[in-house]
């Protein structure tokens, strides 16, 4: 609120900054007011429901094209034994994943976005748990939630065993 | 667009002819046509024809805006007192209880107060106001402060006014005679006083007996 450059004058004569506050707050000189017109306020709303609609249908438009692009391609990830059993591996397949090979024989992995607001997931597999340190998110070693603000699990990365070698066929978006 | 600082406006009540040009001007304007905000005032009726033009004086604190509880009357850059917003006004009458002038005027019709705002959309283009382009004696004059000294070399411009222990300025000039005291009159005791005037002088041509 600018005080300076006023023209009117208060009845007491007194300046501005010995005035109660009410007379800053609604002052008399146009400059000073924040007038919003009805029109400017209804302009606003409509173009923000404008803005809206056009978030759906990108978001419909996204998730049609998701579609179409089908599955991503099989990709080698590691060797069974580069990965010791309680131990966790850091790949990339579409996005940033782990790998956690809970027991000898079994592993899984997921993505490591975290679904609450995509920070990066840490793997405590000593603990049994994934956790996200942004938030406090917690997810088990089946991706699910334990605590914390993410309600939806992590996409799970479909693993198979070819020989020696770990590979990843799909990801599985979970609700 | 601002009005320009260099043109100000003048009454001057002594050359009213009561002609009402102006007041028709003012109801031809497009912002509130049919409703003139000029007030066209008889000084005291019975006696004498003497009229004064009552235009927004355009205070430097301007008491209708002080009293809006709805914030609704407000000043722009220029000193111009504009009338009240349309949103904003509740038609509550307090501006027209407060101006020592008497100028603001409830449209209860509207739900609004209107009131003269030195016909801004006018003004604010370089035009005069329309009460001043029409006044044919001159009694509202809209001008440079030269223009009005070689009109009137006997007048001089004021514009401060005492309303009891406020003394109030305005943006707007009133035209007096140079060289005369200002006499400051107590209007609320004044209105009880009998009015002076000639008035003896009117009763003689009813009297039947002469």
């Amino acid at each position: 609120m600018r005080t300076t450059d006023r023209l009117t004058v208060p009845p007491d004569g007194r300046p501005f900054h010995e005035q109660p506050q009410w007379r800053n707050d609604f002052p008399i000189d146009m400059p000073q007011d924040e007038f919003v017109a009805r029109r400017d306020f209804t302009k606003f709303l409509v173009l923000t429901s404008f803005a809206f609609v056009a978030g759906q249908w990108w978001i419909a438009i996204e998730n049609l094209l998701r579609q179409r692009r089908g599955a991503p391609p099989v990709q080698r990830i590691a060797k069974l034994s580069e990965v010791p059993v309680g131990k966790a591996f850091a790949f990339r397949y579409v996005e940033p994943a782990i790998l956690i090979r809970t027991t000898e024989k079994n592993y899984v992995a997921f993505s490591q976005r975290c679904t609450h607001l995509g920070c990066a997931v840490k793997p405590e597999p000593e603990k049994g748990r994934l956790f996200c340190p942004c938030h406090e998110g917690v997810f088990d070693l089946n991706g699910d939630v334990l605590a914390g603000p993410p309600r939806r699990p992590l996409p799970r990365i479909k693993l198979e065993l070819r020989g020696d070698w770990i590979y990843a066929t799909g990801i599985e978006v979970r609700a | 667009m601002p009005v320009p600082e260099s043109h100000e406006f003048f009454i001057d009540p002594n050359r009213c002819i009561g002609c009402q040009s102006c007041v028709q001007a003012c109801s031809e304007c497009d912002t509130h046509k049919g409703h003139p905000m000029i007030h066209l005032q008889y000084v005291d009726r019975p006696v004498s024809v003497q009229t004064v033009p009552v235009v927004c004086m355009h205070c430097d604190s301007p008491t209708c805006a002080e009293v809006c509880p709805a914030d609704a009357i407000k000043r722009t850059e220029d000193g111009v007192v504009q009338t009240a917003r349309k949103p904003r006004c509740i038609a509550c009458n307090n501006c027209v209880l407060a101006c020592p002038f008497g100028v603001p005027k409830m449209k209860t019709e509207f739900q609004l107060m209107m009131k003269c705002d030195l016909c801004y959309d006018r003004t604010s283009v370089g035009l005069k106001p329309m009460c001043a382009s029409v006044c044919p004696s001159g009694a509202l004059y809209f001008g440079t402060r030269r223009e009005i000294e070689e009109l009137r070399p006997r007048s001089t411009p004021v514009n401060s006014f005492q309303f009891g222990a406020q003394t109030i300025t305005t943006k707007v000039w009133m035209m007096v005679p140079k060289g005369s005291g200002v006499t400051n009159i107590d209007v609320t005791s004044a209105m009880n006083e009998e009015p002076a005037g000639n008035a003896d002088a009117f009763e003689n041509i009813f009297d039947e007996n002469d």
